[in-house]
């Protein structure tokens, strides 16, 4: 695989466009987002470089929900999707050999967690992680349940629309990034606190995955289309010159 | 008119929320899978240099501990060589991943990371910054994940010439991304999101 095609300084990230840390509707925020101004600098090295993951360490079911946490024989309860997508940067380019991991809710809206008190049920055959690494041209699929939406205590009647969460780590730590895939069509979306911390309906859009009818599986599976993007990398990798322009 | 630019933009970043540990340390949170999970071991074997721990605690506005945060640093070998695809200037040391990643304790929220000092690392014009740790912390209420770097109080020459502390406006700032030596080799790193120790964050 090759993963040194890019080297080089990071396009400095679009503040304007991420979320500010202090959104009130989204109540944590207010005694956890920093208040004083980020400090600016250029990447270098330390945020230009990234641990390797390679394919080998990878078992076959990491990135299929509904098997991976089953007994034999068992499958996960809920609507049975594909979900599959590419990990690109601002450039357009594929970016090989990206970590993606994701967890959700099962489809009654319960997390497998110690700290979850929602009184939907757990489904035993359902552990709720999985994870991944992008193919040569970026792209990754893994198969789920749907999840359902869930109540949360913000506001007195806060409901997340049913969301998918992805941690993705590219190639250079300046890349990390901690996101959520929503679904088509969701009717709580544009109700949510934590969607409103996003600034417009284009960054919302961004982030809701079609119903993608070329990649479902007749008889068997929907499919939902999610692409993200990390940020760019100024230059093309050069053999011949390798610390770039 | 002119041509388009045709880039995309960056994904949007949403909260890590209060069950990041369910998918990046799923057997942190009773889920047994994948033969344990990453970045809980960043040594492979016998590692070169002064071998170190970095604890900490993440605090909010109030004071109050995060115990639903997960921390992960990212730092070069003792040699300043990251174990990098994209490292060119040597080989870093084969038994150091220099990745980590910590829940912090389930009841204190205390993040512990056993590795290395780690050496120097160019700037991009070639004078040397001083050791340091980048660090990168995620939790529900934090939209979009923390960068910060931790260095090293008993570096005070390497510190005082390094280009980004000598620069900061406020230098009495500066003492919120120091790690200050609690015992021998072990090193605490706070992080206050909020309030007259607010810890500098990086536009990263």
């Amino acid at each position: 695989m090759n993963i040194l095609k890019q080297n080089g300084g990071f396009v400095p990230r679009d503040r304007s466009w991420q979320p500010d840390a202090m959104t009130p509707p989204y109540k944590t925020t207010v005694k956890r987002g920093p208040h004083a101004a980020l400090l600016s600098f250029p990447t270098t090295l330390s945020e230009e470089t990234s641990p390797v993951f390679g394919q080998s360490m990878l078992g076959e079911l990491d990135n299929d929900l509904t098997l991976n946490f089953a007994q034999p024989g068992e499958s996960a309860i809920g609507p049975r999707i594909i979900v599959h997508g590419r990990v690109l940067d601002e450039m357009g380019r594929g970016v090989p050999g990206t970590l993606v991991e994701f967890w959700q809710a099962n489809a009654g809206g319960r997390y497998r967690h110690k700290k979850e008190g929602y009184l939907a049920p757990l489904d035993p055959n359902f552990g709720g992680c999985g994870r991944t690494i992008t193919a040569e041209d970026g792209s990754y699929e893994l198969r789920t349940i749907q999840p359902g939406p869930y109540p949360w205590p913000n506001g007195m009647n806060d409901w997340r629309p049913a969301h998918i969460h992805f941690s993705i780590f590219g190639h250079g730590f300046a890349q990390r990034l901690i996101t959520q895939m929503y679904f088509e069509g969701d009717p709580h979306i544009p109700l949510c606190p934590i969607v409103g911390t996003l600034k417009s309906q284009e960054a919302v859009d961004a982030l809701t995955a079609p119903l993608d009818m070329h990649r479902t599986v007749p008889m068997d599976s929907r499919a939902y289309k999610f692409d993200i993007v990390l940020r760019g990398q100024r230059q093309t990798y050069f053999e011949n010159r390798k610390e770039g322009l | 008119m002119v041509q388009e630019l045709n880039y995309h933009k960056e994904s949007p970043s949403q909260t890590a929320g209060p069950y990041v540990h369910i998918g990046c340390m799923p057997n942190f949170s009773g889920i047994e899978i994948y033969g344990g999970d990453l970045g809980t071991s960043m040594k492979t074997g016998p590692v070169k240099g002064t071998e170190i721990v970095i604890k900490g605690t993440v605090f909010d506005g109030t004071g109050t501990p995060l115990r639903d945060a997960m921390i992960e640093i990212w730092q070069p070998d003792a040699a300043g060589l990251f174990a990098s695809a994209n490292e060119t200037r040597g080989e870093a040391d084969p038994n150091f991943t220099g990745w980590g990643r910590s829940p912090g304790d389930m009841q204190t929220g205390e993040f512990t990371f056993d590795t290395v000092k780690p050496g120097a690392v160019p700037w991009p014009d070639g004078r040397m910054q001083a050791p340091h740790v980048t660090a990168w912390i995620v939790a529900r209420g934090i939209n979009i994940g923390l960068h910060t770097r931790i260095y090293f109080e008993d570096e005070e020459s390497a510190n005082a010439a390094d280009p980004i502390l000598s620069r900061i406006e406020h230098q009495n700032r500066v003492p919120t991304l120091l790690a200050r030596k609690e015992g021998e080799g072990v090193y605490r790193f706070d992080v206050h999101l909020q309030g007259p120790n607010e810890t500098i964050f990086f536009d990263m």
